[in-house]
């Protein structure tokens, strides 16, 4: 004979697991990767949105304009990338950071830029914040918009991504923070009014609300540490070109969103 | 005219310099007692002014916990949801409790995410130069801020 319950130990049943469900909840959403899109405001999507409104979208002009320009040696990118840079390959710059076998490190995207145009289009090299550089990296990496990031962080790479992972969860500065703290433990929660997203970097370089500025990622994470009250890392230093490696795999599967607009 | 201008340019710069190093706090030569969850004693025998915390604690450039806690203050629309809410927080805690817990939460829960606004600058990593050898806070702002956690009896707001 099947054993009857009263409806007050369905009830209880119902309630008990509807809390474990809901402390469950960080835990499963955390599993899952969130591009910052989702954390921005209706009207900041609505600026990422529209080619027109989506000051990103003047920056891949002038790197276009930069990109068609001749180096010292009359050679230019389209030489190599084609007109415009249509024959960038979408899955090879959503790979980046990537070992260069040449340098015997691993180069970012902006390493990379550096290195043709120095080494092919023998020019001048330019400074890492420079506009021309960060022009030339939002063009080019708007090339594998849509495509998924898929950074390889085997062999040779591994230490590399060990060192930027150890560095994710160094506290930095009189704050006396780390980055998972902000970016896994609190994500969701508001900071005054700025909701935390999980801190990845598929949009950049991205138009800072804040700021009103586009910037590449060593920029922002400038700012990081100097809200950190943290003595803060050279833009191409090695320790920012780790963390680089980190952050990137980390969000190993998000769609690039290159010119993203965030606050 | 030319010194009057020149008077004021050197005030400007004064005035600018003060403000500066205002905000940036006092070296924590005052030493306290911790015993268990407490620091029973005001930092430097000090008294607050609750007045005052109540700015401490809204004001970016100094404790700026709005930005993680919920507090009884109207007057800003946005206030952090990242730590408890601090609303009626002396219901909760006792006045020495409250006093460990600003000057150094770490000392509570070594994992916290809340910086420790007197805890010696030595026990950081890489602070910038701007800020070396100091507290975020001076031993003066705690007991502000200590003494206006402690009017937060209940869910009114306090204005003073
Ligand atoms: C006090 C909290 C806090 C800490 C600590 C912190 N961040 Fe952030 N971070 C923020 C806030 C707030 C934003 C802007 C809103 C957002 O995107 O989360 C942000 C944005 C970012 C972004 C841009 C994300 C996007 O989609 O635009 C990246 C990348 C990032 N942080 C990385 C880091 C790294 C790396 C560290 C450690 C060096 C760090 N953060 C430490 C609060 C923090
Ligand atoms: C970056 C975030 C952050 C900031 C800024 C911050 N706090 Fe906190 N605070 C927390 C968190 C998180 C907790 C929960 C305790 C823990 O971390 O273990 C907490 C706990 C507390 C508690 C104990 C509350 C309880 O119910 O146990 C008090 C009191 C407190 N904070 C006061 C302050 C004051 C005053 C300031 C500013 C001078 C401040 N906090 C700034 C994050 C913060």
């Amino acid at each position: 004979m099947r054993k009857q319950y009263s409806p007050f130990t369905y009830i209880t049943f119902f309630f008990l697991i509807n809390t474990i469900l809901c402390s469950l909840t960080p835990i499963i959403l955390h599993a899952e990767l969130i591009s910052g899109y989702e954390f921005i405001s209706e009207q900041a999507k609505e600026i990422q949105n529209d080619d027109f409104q989506n000051p990103g979208f003047s920056v891949i002009e002038n790197g276009l304009d930069i990109y068609n320009e001749v180096g010292e040696n009359e050679v230019q990118c389209s030489n190599c990338h084609g007109l415009n840079g249509n024959k960038f390959i979408p899955k090879s710059i959503a790979q980046f950071p990537k070992f260069h076998e040449i340098l015997d490190k691993p180069v970012t995207l902006r390493d990379q830029i550096q290195y043709c145009w120095v080494e092919r289009l023998e020019n001048f090299p330019l400074l890492y914040d420079d506009i021309q550089l960060l022009a030339l990296e939002t063009m080019i990496r708007n090339k594998a918009f849509g495509e998924k990031v898929n950074v390889d962080i085997n062999e040779k790479m591994k230490p590399y991504y060990e060192a930027g992972k150890a560095f994710y969860f160094t506290r930095f500065g009189q704050m006396d923070m780390n980055c998972s703290q902000c970016h896994d433990i609190y994500t969701g929660q508001m900071l005054r009014g700025q909701k935390l997203s999980q801190g990845h970097t598929n949009g950049f370089p991205l138009f800072r609300l804040e700021s009103q500025k586009m910037v590449n990622l060593p920029q922002r994470l400038r700012e990081c540490f100097r809200s950190l009250r943290a003595e803060t890392f050279e833009q191409n230093s090695d320790e920012f070109r780790n963390l680089e490696i980190y952050l990137n795999a980390r969000g190993n599967g998000l769609k690039i969103e290159t010119p993203a607009v965030r606050y | 005219m030319f010194v009057r201008i020149n008077i004021l340019v050197v005030h400007s710069l004064i005035v600018l310099f003060c403000f500066y190093s205002n905000n940036i706090s006092a070296s924590p030569e005052i030493k306290y007692i911790v015993e268990g969850d407490n620091i029973f004693n005001p930092l430097g025998g000090l008294e607050g002014d609750p007045r005052n915390g109540r700015e401490l604690v809204r004001n970016k450039n100094k404790g700026n916990c709005l930005s993680c806690h919920h507090l009884p203050i109207p007057e800003d629309d946005f206030h952090g949801t990242i730590g408890p809410s601090l609303i009626a927080v002396s219901q909760r805690l006792t006045e020495s409790q409250i006093r460990l817990r600003v000057t150094d939460m770490k000392q509570v829960n070594p994992n916290s995410i809340m910086p420790g606004f007197f805890r010696g600058p030595e026990k950081m990593n890489r602070i910038s130069s701007i800020y070396e050898n100091t507290t975020i806070l001076s031993a003066q702002d705690i007991e502000d801020i200590v003494s206006y956690l402690i009017t937060l009896k209940t869910i009114q707001t306090k204005t003073f």
